[in-house]
């Protein structure tokens, strides 16, 4: 028997929330993804057209899903640190701080003072990577081709600083539980400061080529409009909060590494549309330009890794502790028996719960708009499916 | 018997230029396409601080032969649920017309395969627009709802657009008198003055709806490849999609050469009746000696002998070309005697020469455009389209017509005439943007997408 393709489509379509009504004839479902130029990954949406109006949407996921939170309970604490620079594979470094200092909670340790700084300088580091990436996908699905190899260029700087470092560029595994493994080699405030100090000119440079360009103003402005009371109730956290007017960043709200040392400010949005979010995340490059520059000007001596032992058993309890990451606020909740592997850990990503916000944000725009809208979300499907 | 081979002689007696023509172009012109998409490419990785293609040839020279043997041993794929033989034909037609609309074209004023047609503009802009029948008709045969948008898309696209160059196409037309494309550059000869500078309002327009109607970027929704994957191209591939590429990138010459022809002087030299500036016409072998001696200059540092030797084979040709460019010019100086004999050469070469050279600068502002601008939205390019261009069009045809009778009667002409025509095109500048924000007055940007239905 020959299976009629278009039937099982549709009943699959029927059974999962857009509903498909035969006897409609206005409108149009299509699948955006999982394999498709702009879905930034794996993620599929499927869309529910009138022309080419969304009037609904659902985005299904999972098809990068490896079961990081099941695996972590059959390794040991150190062992799992290298998988969480699998989920944001963009942001390796914040994913690795994030585990790393909730460990480090549920031990009562705490990292060393020179520890944390250069922790707090790669983390930035690598917020600056993540953005540029950001910037380069997002304006590249809006039809600007040259931002993106310009932000290349500028990643690669610091993927070379975190390869130096600490060997590797993407998955680095910078960081110990309880401080740093590397101590960091000669030329890293150097390094650092040659980039920051290059940086700033080129932050201006994209925004000569986007801010004020009448066509990127019509593509972003007014669309995706996310309200503040909506992005709360959504859960929405790090850009996309802060642009909807929100001034909430963990860095300052509950200072990690050594956030508290260092002057910066938290840009935040108006409108929550996708022009406001471009702009918060260009400032906060600037920003992150700033802390680095300001941690490297006096990275205390000593120290490197907190006294932990070779196996780490930490006391039965539970810790939940979050970070800014560059896409919002990433949180671990750890438990522990009392073994030397932890009992669950739950991870809390950044993207998977902005991502709840795009059918409000996608509803009654366009086709080209959606595409803006999952560019602007900053998701990275590593980290959505875990 | 003998009477079909006579009629086969006449007939071959009679058209045997223009068949070698037509020949010629079908075989050169996919070669000459590939070449412009390695430029586009080497353009493209210049601004973006890379390289572009390095591996096949030195300097990539050889990516397009590459490209194409790739693309025609593909495997050739048509979707189950496509109709046949509309897909078979779809791209078939998009590149008819696209070679079809070169026929009309005149590269200077010997390399004309349809010789003097009188109705010369009309003619390339009207096949070329039948273009459009193999998009849309490709787009439905993939029976897939990317493609059919991007075929909507195009179609709605086109059709606006080609209201505005049309209109554009006009106002040149007024100063010419005439649509054979030969007279239109002999009138531009006669009056001593481009018509793109007598009536710069109409040449923005075309530009602008040139690009639209070739599906360029800023204006190449009907293949947003973020948005609709490769829009009515998605489930096109190997042969079938180099047509429609071919097909593009033929149109894009098109329109260059339409441009070219109505609005930058066609195949005239700058300043054509300006005896003083006669060292013009060394610019171009003296250029073309340039790239030689760059290629010499870049040949030891080129890995491999194989493409040192070929480095230097490029230099030659250079050298080659600079000389056939060199020879009408330097021939009358050395021997006056031969002036009148070389003239038609000197056209012919020379005449090539500038008009090529147009087409390729009005091509590398498409791709500048393209490196430079993000992509617009469907209902911004249809609201630009219907609220500015066609109105900005119309008004400057009219406005210009009146600048015409103007001059007529102050007996101005030539330059003087831009003493009437400047104020025009200026006047229609001001009324379009005036209705423009009038509309967007009226109608203001409503922030979740109630924007009017764009497909028009």
């Amino acid at each position: 028997m020959v299976l009629d393709t278009r039937q099982l489509n549709t009943a699959a379509t029927a059974a999962q929330g857009v509903q498909i009504d035969p006897l409609d004839d206005t409108s149009m479902v299509i699948n955006m993804g999982p394999q498709h130029p702009s879905t930034h990954g794996v993620l599929r949406v499927k869309l529910k057209l009138d022309g080419e109006r969304v009037i609904g949407s659902e985005c299904m996921i999972g098809y990068l899903h490896r079961g990081v939170e099941k695996i972590a309970e059959h390794r040991s604490y150190q062992q799992f640190a290298p998988y969480v620079d699998r989920m944001d594979y963009v942001a390796a470094v914040s994913n690795g701080l994030g585990y790393c200092e909730a460990v480090e909670k549920l031990l009562m340790v705490e990292a060393p003072p020179r520890a944390r700084v250069i922790r707090t300088i790669l983390t930035e580091l690598q917020r600056i990577a993540s953005h540029l990436l950001w910037l380069g996908t997002h304006a590249l699905d809006i039809g600007a081709l040259t931002p993106l190899f310009y932000c290349f260029r500028e990643r690669e700087e610091i993927l070379k600083i975190l390869e130096k470092y600490c060997g590797a560029r993407l998955t680095t595994h910078a960081f110990r539980i309880g401080g740093l493994q590397y101590e960091a080699y000669d030329t890293l405030e150097k390094d650092v400061e040659r980039f920051c100090k290059s940086f700033e000119q080129r932050v201006k440079d994209y925004e000569d080529l986007l801010t004020q360009n009448r066509i990127w103003l019509g593509r972003t402005k007014g669309v995706g409009i996310l309200k503040a009371e909506d992005a709360i109730a959504l859960g929405a956290t790090g850009p996309v909060l802060r642009a909807s007017g929100v001034k909430w960043d963990i860095r300052k709200a509950m200072p990690y590494a050594a956030y508290d040392q260092y002057k910066f400010e938290i840009p935040i949005g108006t409108t929550g549309d996708t022009y406001d979010r471009y702009l918060v995340r260009m400032e906060e490059m600037r920003q992150s330009r700033l802390i680095c520059l300001q941690a490297i000007e006096n990275i205390p001596s000593g120290p490197i890794l907190a006294k932990v032992g070779k196996v780490l058993k930490p006391p039965p309890g539970e810790v939940y502790h979050s970070i800014e990451a560059p896409k919002g606020e990433l949180g671990y909740y750890v438990i522990s028996d009392g073994t030397v592997q932890p009992y669950r850990v739950r991870i809390r990503p950044p993207s998977f719960v902005n991502l709840q916000a795009f059918d409000k944000m996608a509803r009654g725009h366009l086709v080209a708009d959606v595409v803006a809208i999952i560019g602007t979300l900053d998701i990275v499907l590593g980290e959505v499916d875990r | 018997m003998q009477v079909v081979m006579q009629a086969t002689m006449d007939f071959v007696k009679q058209y045997w230029v223009p068949l070698v023509c037509g020949l010629v172009i079908v075989a050169v012109l996919p070669l000459i396409v590939g070449y412009v998409v390695l430029v586009e490419r080497k353009i493209m990785a210049d601004m973006q601080a890379r390289l572009g293609p390095m591996r096949v040839g030195p300097h990539g020279l050889l990516q397009p032969i590459a490209d194409a043997v790739k693309l025609l041993i593909k495997e050739d794929i048509i979707p189950e649920d496509a109709d046949k033989l509309v897909f078979w034909l779809a791209p078939v037609l998009s590149v008819a017309a696209a070679l079809l609309a070169i026929a009309g074209l005149a590269i200077g004023p010997v390399f004309q395969i349809a010789k003097d047609i009188n109705i010369g503009i009309l003619f390339v802009v009207g096949v070329s627009a039948m273009g459009i029948f193999g998009i849309v008709l490709g787009g439905w045969a993939s029976n897939s709802h990317y493609s059919l948008i991007g075929a909507l898309r195009s179609s709605a696209q086109l059709v606006s657009y080609e209201t505005a160059a049309g209109m554009a196409l006009v106002c040149g037309l007024l100063f010419a008198g005439t649509l054979n494309i030969t007279s239109i550059v002999q009138a531009q000869y006669d009056q001593g003055i481009w018509f793109g500078l007598l009536a710069p309002v109409a040449f923005f327009t075309y530009l602008v709806a040139s690009i639209a109607e070739t599906n360029r970027a800023p204006f190449d929704l009907p293949e947003a490849e973020s948005e609709l994957v490769a829009g009515y191209m998605t489930e096109f591939s190997g042969f079938r999609w180099s047509l429609y590429f071919l097909a593009e990138y033929t149109n894009m010459i098109v329109v260059a050469s339409v441009a070219t022809t109505l609005f930058l002087g066609g195949w005239l030299r700058p300043f054509p009746r300006t005896h003083w500036l006669n060292f013009i016409d060394f610019l171009p072998p003296l250029l073309m000696v340039g790239v030689g001696a760059y290629c010499v200059m870049r040949t030891p540092k080129q890995p491999a002998r194989v493409q040192q030797m070929f480095m230097l084979a490029v230099a030659g040709m250079c050298f080659a070309v600079a000389v056939v460019l060199a020879a009408p010019v330097l021939v009358p100086i050395v021997k006056p005697s031969l002036a009148l004999a070389v003239k038609p050469y000197y056209d012919g070469i020379l005449g090539g020469f500038w008009f090529i050279f147009k087409v390729s600068l009005y091509i590398y502002f498409f791709m500048w455009l393209r490196f430079t601008l993000p992509r617009y939205r469907f209902d911004q390019l249809m609201r630009l389209g219907w609220h500015f261009l066609i109105p900005l069009s119309i008004i400057n045809v009219l406005l210009i017509g009146i600048a015409m009778i103007v001059g007529q009667y102050l007996n101005w002409s030539g330059w003087m005439l831009l003493l009437a025509t400047i104020p025009a095109s200026i006047i229609a500048l001001i009324v379009a943007l005036f209705i423009l924000a009038t509309e967007q007055k009226s109608e203001p940007q409503k922030a979740s997408g109630a924007a009017p239905d764009s497909y028009a």
